[in-house]
């Protein structure tokens, strides 16, 4: 073999189920074969076209004289060019060795599709996606990546003509652009959407890397609301800036806005009041880190979700030119929205007048036949007149709301909740601070909404067994963030079990050495066993 | 069919003498079996050679021009059975299927034919589904090839071999009066390639001859004695024929090289990778020039005893490369090399990975210990791939970042709806046994669902739920597909429950297709299929063997409904099996149909309406409890940009394509009021524009007549962020 030693190019394909791998590996070989090219691609459809990670493998080299013998599958370190339809599944690459320093060249698209696991955790189950970015960049010989997602959405078409704009533009294979538009037209199938998202790939791997600058956020907008209530709403903000310390006012300023969305500007006292308290107790240290903390989370509390509030947001203008946007109707084009509503006795009681609510559901007379009527799917037109005015009752109910049972249970959960905050707040700021995050537990409608709500109360009852450690601001982050790792609660039980057996305080135990990890991995559910099973 | 056309496949069939082939590996075995002249083809669906029977259905012109018959089996069984034409008539004949768990089904039929032996040419085209994306048990076909006296080719995955093995498979049966198994492993069967095409040939002897003209021979029939007297024939004849023919045609392939006391025997499957690992040690080129010889096993059974010692003698060691376990190979060159006295080293599976696929990296790292150990020094500078990422830090860190995907429902699939009931269901009743089978819906045994405790084979979910038909608190639940339904689910899951007076519940996931394999018509099927007889319902079937309890639901999408009578069935005190048929169409297939159809609608101006989910963003709490109810790929989260939430909310992306589940799901399970339906109405009448400006008049007026009285602030993030 004196000659000159041939190689194939090599080409790995990564993509997530029904994203077009398959087309970019036929353009692929299509492109190769029409520039005198010899090419070869393979992949293992079947199962894993339905949403799971495929691979696809093509090889290619100037056409000889004699037949080749090309590989039907990449060898980790012998891959020329590795493209990844999805972030993630550049990761995946880079794990199995198909990405190497010394030559591959990585193009991915920059969007996530997330899997499973990540969309079903109780809490923010998502990937770092940074992670993979920097191992990209010291995995590869180079790097390039864009939203491809994005492009195609624009562009009205798939993630692989952008990609194989990227392939072209990044100057992966020895062939002109024409070439490569040449194979988009030859396939005849949606050409010009393919070619204008071809072109956006292309520009988006060679142009100038746009200066990062966060998308443009729409001002705050006030709308309506009487002379009166307007001036009262100025002068919390005014009080907001005069008297909080300057690195809590943006997100006392969101807090602020929240409540008074939710009910009114004097309800914007009443949260700047109980702000107020905790600040008097903040030492400024860390940006004022107990007084943002409160003014997210006391927010979150006061602005909770009702029947009241789901009624009035679903009855908003700027909420139907919203889902205009969504669907993509015009202005003027007829458009139908149908609400997915499930009312229990147990919403009708909360909206009611506290007495009158908790007379009914304490009543077994009154309770079960008015159970029969109200618990059950309805499905409401919110486009047509009568749904609207149903909806538009409901969201009025807001001027009664302080009476509503709802309010006085929501109000005296808030008092005891804050309570425990406080008392902390003198000796141990960093467990006030883990305290005031619990409030993240509570969320949903229904039965999410009670099994937050008791993982919350299991969180916090267990405040009374930590009295006198150093750590305890550690083993509370620990109980909320096991209580998000699964619907069923099972972690944090785990967790709460293992509490009982830590040894006795003596002040150098830092947390339960068994943080987030040792529970099991955070983001990743298992195949074969979820935590999901009830 | 499925509404999918495979015409630019069928004319690729009618290429002639001299033309250049470029398609898939499948595609140019179907063309090599109207090249050989046969005469008839039956097969069951399934990767990878479901490509293989699609082309062939929509091929009819071309198969009844030259007088082919095809049949779509109703099993691998029935497939495997269609090839006592060839028994007495000499007339080509092939069957393909999915392997080994169709071989599985089909060998009382293989062994049946192999035991009588055939006059024309029986070839089984088995498409080997092993390895990374197999969605079945790893095994190997081999051990059929043995136990029935059956030839086995494994040709050179490249389609110049792969077609001549078709041909030389017929040859081979014919000059042996046995039935060859060719085996072509998935990457092989999706590769691209190429190969100058003969002219199609029609069988000189057809089915409708032979039919005319019926003959038999009591001695090719499987009964005493004339079966004692097939076993002797089997290796006192016909085995001596096929190493003969083997040898005379050089069916196996030797390539020298200069490195000759060492060699590589191998499973011409593997061939390309194992040249691209000597290629990577600097020892052969990409053209295959090996400076190690090699031989290549195109028919790993029989093995040829005098080519093998003869390849081995001289040589110091040698390399098996042989893919899969157990080591039937391995064994194999032991025994013949002893027994001609040559002591040849044997290096096999003791470098190489006892089990599972020979990988790039496995081939790499094998053939790369081999030389090692018997030729130092020969090989090139070896980079192993695995070192030079290994010291990169933020390479390891990925370990603990990057989520597994595992497959899951399509979007909007109609069977995500029925696992969300049966969740519900047992949510309320507790938790039940079930019992899978093979289909889309064994999906349900992972995440969100994570239902069901085994699967026993296609069809078989109901009988693997039959030792659990005793008294007790609970019932056991199966579910079958409408594909595994025909399959032989009808007689092993349903008529065996009503014989044994079962009183459990047998749940039947009906999409109208066998849609895993990628959606080909059924008996059931509703959709009118020119060639085949469609359009019996599985209600019919179900009651036709005697079953009393039956619902049928034609909406899947229904979940309450669903929950509620997935409950009836667990707690009637009806006796007897408790059947219900869940119907609902494919959502790929039927996206495939309607998708075009409505953009040619709205083009044309003809009122149409279409429809998408949504989710409000600022009533979503982000508990993702829909999603853990649903695990569609359009129900996905999305960050808000909101310094108050912690969590991402859920978000319907433009994917979706409204099939109900999520909403449906949210009602039946009270989640949340989160959800929406909106429909677009294209192409308005007057009356109904008119009508919905009027209204939309009227909704904004009382809109703005509340936002006087309350003040609204859209959050903006001058202030936030």
């Amino acid at each position: 073999m004196a000659e000159a030693v041939v190689k194939p190019l090599t080409i790995a394909v990564l993509a997530v189920g029904g994203q077009g791998g398959g087309v970019l590996s036929n353009w692929l070989v299509t492109l190769a074969e029409a520039n005198g090219w010899r090419a070869q691609n393979t992949s293992v459809p079947g199962v894993a076209q339905r949403t799971g990670a495929t691979v696809y493998y093509i090889e290619m080299l100037p056409e000889t004289e004699r037949e080749p013998v090309l590989a039907l599958m990449p060898a980790p370190g012998e891959v020329d060019v590795c493209v990844a339809a999805e972030l993630m599944e550049a990761g995946r690459a880079i794990q199995r060795g198909l990405v190497s320093p010394d030559r591959t060249l990585l193009i991915a698209s920059s969007h996530r599709a997330y899997s499973l696991s990540e969309k079903a955790a109780p809490g923010d189950g998502r990937a770092d996606a940074g992670a993979v970015l920097a191992a990209g960049e010291s995995a590869a010989q180079r790097f390039v990546h864009a939203d491809m997602a994005a492009i195609a959405e624009t562009t009205g078409s798939v993630i692989s003509a952008a990609l194989f704009g990227a392939i072209a533009g990044a100057g992966a294979l020895p062939f002109p652009r024409a070439a490569f538009e040449a194979t988009i037209e030859r396939g005849g199938v949606g050409v010009a959407p393919s070619l204008a998202a071809f072109a956006a790939g292309f520009d988006a791997v060679t142009g100038r890397p746009e200066a990062a600058k966060p998308p443009e956020s729409p001002p705050r907008r006030l709308q309506g609301g009487s002379e009166e209530e307007r001036r009262r709403y100025a002068a919390a903000c005014e009080r907001l800036r005069s008297r909080f310390p300057a690195p809590a006012h943006a997100m006392l300023q969101a807090g602020l806005d929240a409540v008074v969305d939710f009910q009114d500007a004097a309800y914007g006292d009443e949260y700047l009041d109980r702000v107020g308290t905790l600040a008097a107790a903040d030492p400024g240290t860390n940006d004022c880190e107990l007084t943002t903390t409160a003014a997210k989370y006391v927010s979150r509390a006061m602005a909770y979700d009702d029947v009241i509030r789901v009624a009035e947001l679903k009855t908003r203008g700027t909420r139907s030119a919203r889902v205009r946007e969504d669907v993509g109707a015009a202005v003027n084009q007829p458009l139908r929205v149908t609400e997915f509503m499930h009312p229990r006795l147990e919403e009708m009681c909360a909206t009611l007048p506290a007495r009158l609510g908790q007379a009914i559901e304490g009543s077994q007379w009154l309770a079960r036949p008015l159970r029969r009527v109200i618990d059950r799917g309805r499905r409401v037109r919110t486009d047509s007149l009568s749904g609207f005015v149903l909806m538009n009752a409901l969201a009025g109910l807001r001027r009664w709301r302080r009476g509503s049972l709802r309010h006085r249970r929501e109000l005296q959960r808030m008092e005891s909740w804050l309570d425990l905050v406080i008392a902390r707040a003198e000796h141990d700021r960093e467990a006030a601070v883990e305290i005031l995050k619990c409030q993240r537990l509570i969320k949903g409608y229904s039965g999410t909404h009670t099994r937050g709500t008791g993982k919350y109360a299991k969180v916090l009852s267990a405040l009374s067994r930590l009295d006198g450690r150093a750590d305890t601001a550690v083993l509370i982050r620990e109980l909320r963030e096991a209580a998000l790792r699964d619907e069923a609660g099972d972690a944090l039980d785990a967790v709460l079990a293992t509490l009982d057996r830590a040894p006795p305080p003596d002040g150098s135990a830092t947390g339960l050495g068994l943080g987030v990890e040792s529970i099991g991995p955070r983001r990743r559910v298992s195949n074969m066993r979820g935590p999901y099973t009830t | 069919m499925a509404e999918r056309s495979f015409k630019r496949e069928v004319e690729k069939l009618r290429l002639g003498a001299g033309e250049e082939f470029r398609g898939e590996g499948i595609l140019a075995i179907t063309k090599a079996l109207l090249q050989c002249g046969v005469g008839y083809i039956g097969g069951y669906q399934g990767a990878p050679i479901s490509h293989l029977m699609d082309v062939l259905a929509d091929a009819k012109p071309v198969l009844d021009e030259l007088g082919v018959h095809f049949e779509s089996s109703a099993s691998e069984a029935a497939a495997a059975a269609m090839l006592a034409a060839s028994v007495h008539y000499p007339i080509r004949g092939a069957a393909t299927w999915k392997s080994t768990v169709g071989t599985n089904v089909a060998s009382d039929a293989l062994a049946n034919l192999a035991s009588g032996g055939v006059t024309g040419g029986a070839l089984i085209i088995i498409g080997e589904d092993y390895g990374e994306g197999s969605s079945i048990m790893q095994e190997r076909s081999h051990a059929f090839a043995m136990k029935s006296q059956i030839w086995l080719l494994d040709p050179r995955p490249n389609l110049p071999s792969i077609v001549a093995a078709v041909e030389n498979g017929f040859s081979l049966s014919e000059a042996t009066n046995t039935p060859v198994m060719l085996e072509v492993r998935i990457r092989a069967c999706h590769v691209h390639g190429r190969f100058i095409t003969r002219d199609n040939r029609p069988p000189p002897m057809t089915v409708a001859q032979a039919l005319e003209q019926p003959r038999r021979d009591p001695n090719r029939v499987v009964l005493p004695p004339a079966s004692y007297v097939q076993e002797q024939e089997k290796v006192n004849q016909r085995w001596p024929a096929a190493l003969a023919f083997i040898r005379e045609h050089r069916l196996n392939e030797t390539f020298d090289g200069d490195l000759n006391d060492i060699g590589i025997i191998l499973q011409g499957g593997m061939y390309n990778g194992v040249v691209r690992a000597l290629q990577s040690l600097d020892l052969a080129s990409v053209f295959g020039d090996s400076r190690v010889p090699l031989h290549v096993l195109n028919v790993t059974y029989p093995l040829v005893d005098q080519d093998l010692a003869g390849f081995c003698s001289g040589k110091r060691a040698v390399l098996l490369v042989e893919e899969g376990q157990p080591d039937y190979l391995e064994q194999a060159l032991n025994a013949i090399l002893r027994k001609h006295g040559v002591d040849t080293e044997v290096y096999g599976k003791n470098i190489l990975p006892k089990a599972g696929e020979y990988t790039a990296a496995a081939l790499h790292k094998g053939v790369s210990a081999f030389i090692q150990s018997v030729q130092p020094g020969a090989a090139g500078t070896a980079q192993t791939a695995d070192k030079r990422n290994a010291g990169v830090q933020a390479v390891q860190l990925l370990k603990d970042v990057v989520p597994q995907r595992p497959v899951g429902f399509c979007t909007g699939c109609p069977e995500r709806p029925i696992f969300s009931a049966l969740k519900l269901s047992q949510q309320a009743l507790g938790e039940h046994h079930v019992a899978c089978d093979i289909g889309c819906h064994l999906f349900s045994i992972l995440p969100p669902f994570n239902i069901g405790a085994t699967t026993m084979g296609y069809g078989l979910g109901p009988a693997s739920a039959s030792a659990l038909n005793v008294k007790a608190g609970k019932r056991a639940i199966s579910v079958m597909g409408d594909g595994g339904f025909w399959h032989n689910g009808l007689t092993s899951g349903i008529g065996n429950a009503v014989f044994n007076e079962s009183d459990d519940v047998i749940l039947i996931v009906d999409n109208y297709y066998s849609a895993a394999t990628g959606g080909q018509d059924l008996l059931s099927s509703r959709a009118a299929n020119a060639q085949r007889s469609t359009r019996h319902p599985i209600e019919s079937a179900v009651r036709g063997v005697g079953v009393k309890w039956v619902r049928h639901i034609d909406h899947t999408y229904n979940v309450g409904k669903m929950r509620d009578t997935l409950s009836e069935a667990l707690t009637t005190r009806a006796s007897g099996p408790k059947v219900i048929i869940a119907s609902s169409e494919c959502m790929l297939n039927r996206q495939r149909r309607e998708k075009p159809l409505m953009r040619q609608a709205i083009d044309q101006g003809r009122r149409t309406v279409r429809q998408k989910f949504g989710v409000d963003e600022d009533v979503c709490t982000g508990d993702h409890a829909c999603i853990r109810l649903s695990g569609c790929p359009s129900l996905t989260v999305k960050h808000l940009n909101d310094p108050l939430r912690d969590d991402p909310v859920a978000h319907v992306d433009q994917s979706c394509v409204a099939c109900g589940n999520c909403g449906e799901v949210a009602e039946a399970a009270v989640l949340c009021p989160s959800f929406y339906r909106a429909d677009v109405v294209h192409n308005p009448g007057r009356w109904e524009s008119a009508v919905a400006r009027w209204r939309a008049r009227l909704i904004s007026a009382l809109q703005r007549r509340r936002a006087q009285r309350w003040l609204h602030i859209e959050p903006g993030l001058e202030a936030g962020g």
